[in-house]
């Protein structure tokens, strides 16, 4: 019946987006799991990954799943860029544990694997490019406490409870605040999946519930966007930090409803990727470790161009 | 009508109409072309690279295939009694979570664990049934309460971090061994895989030979009559959902083997991809009819269709783009059938 041939069309459409991929198979190829590829970090990592290909003639795929909590997924993405036999890896591991059994097989065929965002917990990657997020989120901390004047209730809204970058947000913060702010009480620790709209609703009831509330942290973009709708909605006068870039967190600082972000350096993780996979296939040592780097950011500091050139829209 | 003469197929037609008028019968057909287009779509990567008919790249599909499709299976049931289960994902993630914490918590012995899983499964999806059938909520709804409250669960039982199976050192084979590997060393096909296709054949059997199976489908077609002819509905209907969640705990099972944890945030969005290749394979959303060979076909269809253009490097929006389109013509393949027969 028609089925066939309209899935036949759709198989077409496929072929016409495949060629682009297949057409220049010389050039090493570099496939990058990433944990997930809609959001604008994720989308600065690869455009970090992508300059870095250009310049140093290799081909990159960029994949990951749809959400964070998806493990199984990225198995199967990492599986099936195995099967490409590429000349070299690049992985964002959801949870490294589970990916061990397919990154040995990666290192039994002298694949180099380049780990990035995260680390895991085996010796198969030569690097690791990332963030320290423990670090970064307490400095978050010690700004909040230096804006609300070291002392009253704050929340936390954190974008999930298993994830690796979610669980060092959160406990770099809580930590700092434990340790060099005694006076500060945490309120109420919320997680909203890093969705804009859960998370503003989180927001909002964190504001009802504590009336005495001085500041909220929102530990990823969606986390931190969606706090900011929900403080704007609720027309409650509190201190708002944010985490990544993203060009709402960017507009809100602007206009003074967040007063400040800690940003990472995807840009400077998709190029550290790439770069280390290029200097393993020319053989040369890596370091254990390289910190991609973390900064505070405000309305003083935003046109500044060492921190412009790592926010993102 | 077409409820009528659809469950009128393959109840009883089955066993006396001849096998041409079996292999045209409108069931049949539409398993034909999901068959075919599998067939099509496994031909086209072919060409389109050289990786996809790679052993390593064929295990890797048949392993991806295994929790959709036993997921897809649990879902068929429902399907066919004309109901739908939307919290089958997040009930698999349940009694994973449950299953580790009778081993790893516990640390009971491994089939403790596998029965733990299975009746937990099971006692849900009584549940689920028990809203539906007896409370009359709607299946939607009281599945998807059910969704949310069993990803809750979840998480409240795991306190929020995957468990892991370190300290079972044999859980980690119900999934990634393979048996048939120590007959056949050439073929390893992972034991995730050769359960699926017991399950999915045990399954078929249930759904055509036995009481269970022809009230699945009474149900789906015309569940007054059969009320009316005296038949206890509401316990069949419950028994069915049973059965379904059982099935997840099955998949709960695959699942927690193969990523050797139990990963309390997962399964939210499984539902609609078991549901996909439920309709892909030619079930009837409205229910009374369906397969679980064509269910089987439906999941293939879907991990066929991601690892292809995975292995072609089509842009990962565009995949999207894709496996969407394909569910719609599958669907609209299935309202041109309805309209012909």
């Amino acid at each position: 019946m028609s089925k066939t041939k309209l899935i036949g069309i759709a198989v077409g459409v496929a072929a016409l987006f495949g060629t682009i991929g297949v057409a220049q198979a010389d050039e090493p190829y570099i496939p990058l799991i990433s944990k997930g590829f809609q959001h604008q970090f994720w989308q600065a990592v690869k455009a970090g990954a992508e300059q870095s290909a250009k310049e140093n003639k290799v081909r990159i795929t960029f994949e990951g799943p749809e959400t964070e909590a998806m493990v199984d997924k990225q198995v199967d993405m990492l599986s099936a860029a195995l099967a490409k036999k590429p000349q070299a890896l690049g992985i964002a591991a959801l949870d490294s544990k589970a990916e061990i059994p397919l990154l040995k097989r990666a290192q039994n065929s002298k694949i180099p694997v380049i780990a990035f965002d995260s680390g895991v917990d085996s010796d198969i990657p030569l690097t690791t490019c990332a963030t320290d997020n423990l670090a970064a989120a307490a400095l978050a901390a010690d700004k909040m406490a230096d804006l609300i004047g070291n002392a009253g209730d704050v929340g936390v809204i954190v974008h999930d409870q298993t994830s690796r970058t979610g669980i060092d947000r959160r406990d770099g913060f809580l930590n700092e605040m434990k340790a060099k702010h005694p006076n500060i009480k945490i309120v109420s620790v919320q997680y909203g999946g890093g969705d804009h709209l859960k998370s503003a609703e989180i927001a909002k009831a964190m504001i009802q519930a504590n009336p005495n509330i001085k500041g909220i942290f929102g530990a990823n973009e969606g986390s931190a966007e969606g706090a900011a709708i929900g403080v704007k909605e609720s027309g409650k006068k509190l201190v708002l930090i944010g985490y990544d870039s993203g060009k709402e967190q960017k507009e809100d600082i602007t206009s003074g409803l967040m007063a400040g972000a800690i940003t990472q350096n995807p840009v400077g993780i998709g190029k550290c990727v790439v770069e280390s996979a290029v200097k393993a296939l020319k053989g040369e040592k890596l370091p254990k470790k390289v910190d991609t780097g973390f900064y505070w950011y405000d309305k003083s500091n935003m046109n500044d161009p060492k921190i412009a050139a790592v926010l993102y829209d | 009508m077409t409820l009528q003469s659809d469950m009128a197929a393959p109840a009883d037609e089955r066993r006396t109409t001849s096998l041409r008028a079996r292999i045209f019968a409108p069931t049949a057909l539409q398993k034909m072309l999901a068959f075919t287009s599998l067939i099509l779509l496994l031909i086209f990567f072919s060409f389109a690279s050289p990786a996809f008919m790679q052993m390593d790249n064929i295990l890797g599909i048949l392993q991806a295939t295994a929790v959709n499709g036993v997921l897809a299976i649990a879902s068929t049931f429902v399907i066919i009694t004309g109901g739908i289960d939307l919290s089958v994902g997040t009930l698999m993630t349940f009694t994973a979570v449950i299953c580790g914490v009778f081993l790893t918590y516990w640390h009971l012995p491994m089939w403790v664990g596998i029965v733990a899983a299975i009746a937990t499964g099971a006692l849900c999806g009584t549940v689920s049934g028990t809203l539906t059938a007896k409370m009359k909520i709607p299946p939607f709804i009281a599945t998807l309460g059910m969704m949310l409250l069993l990803k809750g669960l979840s998480l409240v039982v795991s306190v929020d971090k995957p468990i892991y199976f370190t300290d079972t050192e044999n859980f980690y084979m119900i999934s990634q061994d393979s048996l048939i590997g120590y007959f056949l060393p050439s073929v390893p096909i992972p034991n995730a895989v050769l359960i699926l296709f017991v399950l999915a054949i045990v399954s078929s059997i249930a759904l055509n030979r036995t009481a269970l199976g022809r009230y699945t489908f009474a149900l789906g077609s015309n569940e007054e009559a059969v009320r009316l002819s005296g038949v206890n509905v509401d316990r069949w209907k419950i028994c069915i959902y049973g059965v379904g969640g059982a099935i997840c705990g099955i998949a709960g099972l695959l699942m927690a083997s193969r990523l050797n944890s139990a990963q309390p945030a997962l399964g939210q969005g499984y539902e609609l991809e078991a549901i996909a290749a439920v309709v892909i394979g030619g079930t009837s959303l409205s229910g009374g009819a369906g397969t679980i060979l064509g269910t089987i076909i439906g999941a293939f269809i879907m991990s066929v269709l991601t690892n292809g253009l995975r292995i072609m490097s089509v842009a990962q929006e565009w995949q999207i783009v894709v496996t969407g389109l394909i569910i719609i013509l599958a669907v609209y393949a299935d309202i041109l059938r309805r309209k012909k027969s």
